[in-house]
């Protein structure tokens, strides 16, 4: 990255406790504009707490988030108002869940579910928003004739399409993504990451990826984190993490894949 | 004790005026205050146990109990008529608990409980309408955590309102609300106007008489003020429309009115009626005819 491209989101000394136990400690990073970055470490490492605060989705214990407004200005997210912090949510961020109902309205259509986030910040005109929805239904390759259907109706690869439509509608310059893969099977996972690495291209978003499949790490992100025991043990570009790793504990998480 | 009872002996001894303590009415009446005071907020009260089952009215009897006094005329109509069960026991309910008189006419009642319906005669000003609520949280089918409902409220995240309507027409092809349609009151919350038909939302607006709402198991008293604007939400393209009858009411021919449907035999015969007992009754005694009377 450039120095004169200032970080998007700076995150600084990032601890954040469950009484006396540690949820993650001391987690500093720059997220770049465009950058793809992976959190990757076993589960209980602290991937998913790290992703909640610095979502704003939990407040963290110490530590501070500075997230880049559209007008250029580096703001603390904890000295925001509860307001502010919930309007960044719902139109310059987005959130994709793991599992992809706790991201979705199930009981409303997939057309009302994409248009959520349209009407939430005002847009008032119906036949532009079933457009709009129409639109990226089409973009995240779900057939124009289900958009009077209910997620419950779709596979589990579809509502994890829709649900990121449903994020991407208004336009975010940063999504979280919680395992976007886990709990599909392989050539879903590998029809998801192709679009997902498209759109994010397309649309030149940044994103912060949780996994523990270092081969979406690998396809998605350019930077990644290496957390254990609710620290990193090591950062730095994607295939020089994956291809040399330094840190043991790497190593052995490297040396696990399975080969087929 | 009771200012208002003064000079006045009690209808029934063992009974305080208007059946609740004195301490409630205060309680309910500060409640009713501060929902004046920001139109269209659910202000929680302490909802008192009363000598009905919940969904018989028990918000509304509480806030007409509060406000009534010893000079009041009340009115009491269940869906528009003055004589069905949920309306006569409550009507009776007063009659006992506080000797006031009662009337169906609409023009001569200071207080109106209603069940779902505003009268067709309009109301005037220094007339209270109260409101009997089953459910006050018009975001409560769209997210049921009430502490996030509140937060939407605070914050006016109304949005997902929109997902509901946008959902009638994915569906239907028009909005298929019918009753309980949302409403934005002054331009900041959004309210439930208790299960009457979206026939008389528009009449809530601007309306010249106080419009209070009473909801005894939720406890939660809201109101809407006189000359309060009362929008009904909507789509620009998808604006909202009341109900259109196809005829007039059978018994006094009115084609401006909310009809009830009435089944007449087991054949199929089925005629339309006013809901309003009493608009009906008032025109007929003027000389208006329906098919069915003419």
């Amino acid at each position: 990255m450039q120095d004169n491209d200032p970080p998007l989101m700076r995150v600084v000394n990032l601890t954040h406790m469950y009484g006396d136990r540690i949820g993650c400690r001391d987690v500093s990073f720059d997220l770049y504009p465009g950058e793809v970055l992976a959190v990757v470490g076993e589960s209980g490492s602290g991937k998913t707490t790290l992703l909640n605060c610095v979502s704003g989705r939990q407040q963290c214990s110490a530590g501070t988030i500075s997230y880049r407004m559209r007008d250029r200005r580096l703001q603390d997210l904890n000295a925001m108002s509860e307001a502010e912090r919930r309007f960044l949510m719902r139109t310059d961020w987005g959130f994709v869940h793991q599992n992809p109902a706790d991201g979705l309205r199930m009981n409303v259509s997939a057309g009302a579910n994409v248009g959520e986030r349209l009407m939430a910040v005002g847009q008032r005109h119906y036949g532009r928003i079933r457009e709009t929805a129409d639109d990226w239904l089409g973009r995240v390759e779900i057939g124009h004739d289900r958009i009077d259907d209910r997620p419950g109706t779709f596979s589990g690869g579809m509502r994890q399409r829709l649900q990121i439509a449903r994020n991407l509608v208004t336009g975010p310059r940063l999504v979280f993504m919680d395992e976007p893969t886990g709990g599909l099977d392989v050539s879903v996972q590998a029809r998801l990451l192709d679009l997902l690495r498209g759109l994010v291209d397309d649309l030149g978003l940044s994103a912060i990826v949780v996994t523990h499949d270092l081969a979406v790490a690998r396809l998605l992100s350019q930077r990644m984190m290496v957390m254990k025991d609710g620290q990193v043990i090591e950062t730095g570009l994607t295939d020089r993490v994956l291809d040399d790793p330094q840190a043991p504990y790497t190593q052995l998480l490297v040396s696990s894949i399975l080969q087929v | 004790m009771n200012s208002l009872d003064a000079g006045r002996e009690q209808v029934i001894a063992t009974y305080n005026f208007a059946y609740l303590d004195e301490q409630t009415k205060r309680m309910i009446r500060r409640a009713i205050l501060k929902s004046i005071a920001v139109p269209g907020y659910q202000v929680p009260f302490a909802s008192r146990e009363m000598p009905m089952p919940y969904g018989w009215g028990t918000g509304g009897v509480q806030v007409t109990a509060a406000i009534i006094g010893p000079d009041d005329r009340l009115k009491v109509i269940d869906q528009g008529a003055d004589d069905t069960t949920n309306a006569i026991s409550i009507r009776k309910f007063f009659e006992r608990t506080t000797g006031v008189e009662t009337t169906t006419l609409t023009a001569d009642a200071s207080i109106i409980q209603t069940r779902h319906r505003i009268p067709e005669t309009p109301l005037t000003a220094g007339q209270i309408l109260v409101f009997q609520v089953p459910i006050p949280e018009p975001l409560r089918f769209l997210e049921p955590r009430e502490t996030e409902t509140r937060t939407m409220h605070a914050l006016e995240e109304y949005g997902v309102m929109h997902v509901k309507l946008y959902e009638d027409i994915a569906r239907h092809g028009h909005i298929a609300t019918t009753y309980a349609y949302p409403v934005k009151v002054e331009g900041r919350y959004v309210t439930d106007p208790s299960p009457t038909p979206k026939f008389d939302n528009p009449k809530m607006h601007r309306n010249p008489a106080l419009q209070l709402f009473g909801a005894g198991r939720e406890m939660r008293i809201y109101a809407i003020p006189p000359w309060t604007e009362v929008v009904s939400l909507d789509f620009e393209d998808h604006p909202f429309e009341v109900q259109a009858f196809e005829r007039p009411c059978a018994l006094c021919g009115a084609d401006d009115v909310f009809l009830d449907e009435v089944i007449t035999d087991d054949r199929g015969g089925r005629m339309f009626v006013c809901s309003d007992t009493d608009h009906c009754n008032t025109r007929q005694a003027e000389g208006h005819a329906g098919e069915q009377e003419a």
